[in-house]
């Protein structure tokens, strides 16, 4: 059974002034295994962060269900809600915006034990002690605020504090986005380590696929608030099917891609949509470059592709972009491209 | 050489002490190449960019020469710099709405740069800079060139500021982190137009970014910035994919998540990069640094010519060991 798990869900917000209504999540269905993590993928405005707020259940549905570990926890209001917020943690992008700037750290990291009514007295200081030297922070002096650490450290911290109630999932969206690079890696690892040493699960949001695709058993992509592709991590890496996720992997930079002979990037044209205007069909037909006449009318359901583990949401997949698929995987990997 | 910059430092002074964020950094840049300036935050990687148009904090303090086309651009007055900035100098910034005045339409802004400099006529300005906008792939460009910068899209603006800065026919582009806050597909466009515009318009470019993906892409020669003090400076190919300095080869890790097997750890180095003030002795990086030895924290390592690079560091990667393993 799923640990957590997404049937349907739609969030759609009601602008102001009398402004049209914006559908930023349109009936996804996400589930996230015990000691799995799902990558979630898409760019600004795809709703995944709205996404990840439905699933820390920070915003309610306006339709389908949330479920946690089986139990049905859409209606929940926050009293029922806080046994199931100890098992299940958030991390985000900014930790200097996410921790609170005039708490010392001593106070942050204690906040979610008085927060569930834990209480460990004398111990306290040495479990505070202990989880920050878990995150790799063992000499730094609690007393100060967050605003003497450097972003890295916060990070940290922030991670330590959603360790704190030994959660079984952590939500994390963009948590590497806002450092240095070489604090990037420190985090990725961090991560893995923590998965591998307590069989978390994790749901990664991102915009960043090397991350993602580093770090997620499987993907989901994200696209005008639909789910676009799913499937193991592996297959979406290697093969992307639809023509969304292989322009994103193509368009992003690497050094493998220094190397390459022969290789064409897809480039997507036209400006990144705009949720409170859906195209007709398939959303993403406006910048497809194998956009047909039934990609402007019919929209295509998300379906398996048989023979892999993959689900795709394109009248064309896979007979059509199988081969451009494998290409773009292969060019990832700095492998030659046949021509 | 179009740029030579030689022991130029500049730092401020806080609470009475004089603090050295940039510390004697020399470097060229030869006429139509892409020059990237790599660091993290605090490496004084903006500082140097910023400087070289003459555009340092009034408050900081320099010293050095920075030599653009022969003219001196340390300590030259303001209204000097201005006449520089613009049919000389192009700038581009991570966020565009920095540069435009949202109170005035795009076209006329970029007619501006022109008329101010006396380049054109007003009506000759708007028309060229209509044919500007075409020019940087805007589909619409009488419209836009009307619109505010807010009634254009994000991308639509990232073109305008382009357009703007080359308006005067600069022949040294300086783009400040240009697409650090773009999503991944506009992203791989603004390069593909950076590339394009710079063999239309025989442009130099200094890039300056902490995205190693997009160094890849359009790197000539690459200066990587730490703590204020050159690390390596050298042909893109050698630094980024066999680096010497093991800083370099720290960063390239990020580039390279895609090399390494899922689920495992990234090859990261340890500790965070220091900040204005508290630099280490010795080699800057040598806290960090997996091969640091004693010497490393007590002589500062001199500048020497390693291979085909120039490089400050004792005991530098040796070229035999290739970084990359592919997966297959």
């Amino acid at each position: 059974m799923a640990l957590l798990e997404l049937d349907a869900v739609s969030k759609t917000f009601s602008q102001r002034r009398g402004g049209r209504a914006v559908q930023a999540v349109a009936g996804v269905s996400l589930t996230v295994g015990k000691g799995e993590t799902l990558g979630l993928v898409g760019e600004s405005g795809c709703g995944k962060s709205t996404l990840a707020r439905l699933a820390l259940k920070l915003v309610d549905v306006t339709d389908g269900r949330v479920r946690f570990d089986g139990v049905d926890v859409t209606g929940f209001a926050s009293r029922r809600m806080l046994p199931i917020r100890r098992r299940l943690q958030a991390v985000f992008q900014d930790p200097l915006a996410s921790l609170n700037a005039r708490m010392t750290i001593a106070e942050v990291m204690r906040e979610p034990f008085d927060t569930h009514g834990v209480k460990l007295g004398a111990e306290l200081e040495t479990r505070i002690r202990e989880l920050l030297s878990f995150v790799g922070l063992e000499n730094i002096d609690i007393r100060k605020l967050p605003g003497q650490f450097s972003g890295g450290q916060l990070q940290r911290i922030a991670i330590a504090r959603a360790l704190a109630l030994e959660p079984e999932i952590i939500v994390a969206d963009e948590p590497t986005s806002a450092l240095d690079p070489s604090i990037q890696a420190q985090i990725v690892n961090l991560m893995l380590q923590i998965q591998r040493k307590r069989g978390i699960s994790y749901l990664i949001i991102s915009h960043d696929l090397d991350v993602i695709g580093h770090v997620a058993d499987r993907i989901a992509v994200m696209y005008l608030g639909i789910i676009i592709e799913q499937g193991t991590a592996d297959a979406i890496m290697q093969r992307p099917l639809h023509p969304y996720t292989q322009a994103l992997l193509s368009a992003a930079p690497t050094l493998a891609a220094r190397r390459q002979v022969g290789w064409k990037r897809i480039m997507l044209t036209g400006d990144p949509p705009n949720p409170a205007d859906v195209p007709s069909g398939c959303r993403f037909h406006p910048r497809c470059h194998l956009a047909r006449d039934i990609c402007r009318e019919k929209v295509p359901p998300l379906r398996a592709t048989p023979g892999t583990s993959q689900m795709v949401a394109c009248h064309l997949a896979p007979d059509e972009t199988a081969q451009a698929g494998a290409e773009v995987g292969r060019a990832r990997r700095g492998l030659a491209v046949a021509s | 050489m179009i740029l030579s910059v030689r022991d130029f430092a500049i730092g401020f002074q806080r609470e009475g002490q004089n603090l050295v964020a940039v510390d004697g950094i020399s470097f060229d840049v030869a006429e139509g190449e892409t020059f990237v300036i790599i660091g993290e935050s605090g490496s004084g990687k903006s500082l140097t960019g910023m400087s070289i148009a003459g555009l340092q904090p009034p408050t900081a303090f320099v010293s050095g020469s920075i030599r653009f086309k022969d003219r001196e651009m340390l300590k030259r007055p303001d209204a000097e710099l201005r006449k520089l900035r613009g049919p000389e100098i192009g700038l581009i910034y991570q966020d565009p709405l920095s540069s435009l005045n949202p109170v005035w339409p795009v076209g006329d802004q970029i007619a501006e740069t022109l008329t101010a400099h006396g380049l054109a006529s007003r009506a000759e300005a708007r028309k060229r800079a209509v044919e500007m906008l075409e020019r940087v792939r805007i589909p619409d460009p009488r419209r836009v060139a009307s619109a505010y910068p807010h009634e254009i899209s994000g991308g639509m603006r990232q073109r305008a500021m382009i357009a703007m800065a080359l308006a005067a026919g600069p022949s040294l582009l300086i783009a400040d982190e240009p697409t650090t806050a773009l999503d991944v597909t506009i992203k791989a466009q603004m390069l593909e137009l950076l590339a394009e515009l710079k063999r239309e318009l025989s442009l130099t470019i200094i890039l300056i970014t902490h995205d190693m993906g997009v160094v890849a892409e359009v790197a000539d020669r690459i200066l990587v910035l730490y703590a204020g003090r050159i690390a390596e400076v050298g042909p893109a190919d050698a630094i980024m994919l066999q680096p010497s300095h093991p800083y370099t080869a720290a960063l390239m890790t990020s580039a390279m998540i895609s090399q390494t097997p899922a689920k495992q750890d990234l090859n990261a180095i340890v500790g965070g990069a220091p900040g204005l003030g508290a630099f280490p002795a010795g080699c800057r990086f040598h806290p960090r640094c997996p091969r640091a030895q004693d010497d490393c924290k007590v002589i500062e390592p001199p500048r020497r010519k390693f291979g085909s690079v120039e490089l400050a560091c004792h005991h530098p990667i040796e070229a035999a060991m290739p970084l990359e393993t592919a997966r297959s």
